[in-house]
């Protein structure tokens, strides 16, 4: 098995499994886990994408 | 002071983490199977969701052909790649017995399957812990 997948793609499947696990283990309630979930998912995309147009200023 | 309510403090440590069965079988059970610490507890869709996100990671770090790091004694990155790598538990040792994760690196995402199976890992490490804080009643 040899799965190539592109940089985009392979940050957004980390960032939800991490997301999953951060919001079960760092919240108390249904409610919080998923909230932070959802806040851990879109920091981690969130990032990628200002990671990604920063590199792209920076290469011009 | 004969009924002084002072304890020592090996008295008031005991007391506030009491050593159960639980409290042992469950961290040891969550690091050799991930999910499996909260699933024992009942808590069935946080263990699932633990245990999929856990062994996702793992197997799609391999299906990348991400390397999986021995016990070793050289360079830093290497030995915190093994720590992070021995936290899946009985992944790490399936893979290990199998001698996946040690073929020549064919492509640039492969480390990308490398980190996927050190952060896999490191998630699971954060599952024990969560499971034992179940175990002793920290957490519901």
């Amino acid at each position: 098995m040899n799965l190539e997948l592109s940089h985009f793609s392979a940050a957004v499947l980390f960032a939800v499994f991490a997301s999953v696990v951060f919001g079960i283990t760092q919240r108390n309630t249904s409610r919080e886990m998923i909230r932070y979930g959802l806040y851990c998912f879109a920091m981690f995309v969130g990032g990628v994408i200002v990671a990604g147009w920063v590199m792209w200023i920076l290469r011009r | 002071m004969a009924n002084s309510p002072t304890k020592t403090v090996e008295q008031q440590k005991a007391a506030a983490a009491p050593i159960t069965t639980m409290s042992v079988v469950v961290p040891a059970l969550a690091w050799f199977i991930p999910g499996a610490g909260h699933l024992i507890q009942k808590r069935w869709i946080r263990g699932v969701l633990l245990m999929v996100s856990v062994v996702a990671m793992f197997v799609l770090g391999l299906a990348m052909q991400g390397h999986v790091y021995k016990p070793n004694g050289g360079d830093i990155l290497d030995m915190l790649g093994f720590v992070g790598d021995v936290g899946a538990g009985g992944l790490y040792i399936l893979a290990r017995a199998n001698d996946w994760g040690q073929a020549a690196i064919a492509h640039a995402t492969a480390d990308y399957g490398t980190k996927y199976l050190i952060v896999a890992g490191l998630l699971n490490f954060i599952a024990v812990a969560d499971a034992y804080h179940i175990a002793i009643g920290k957490k519901p």
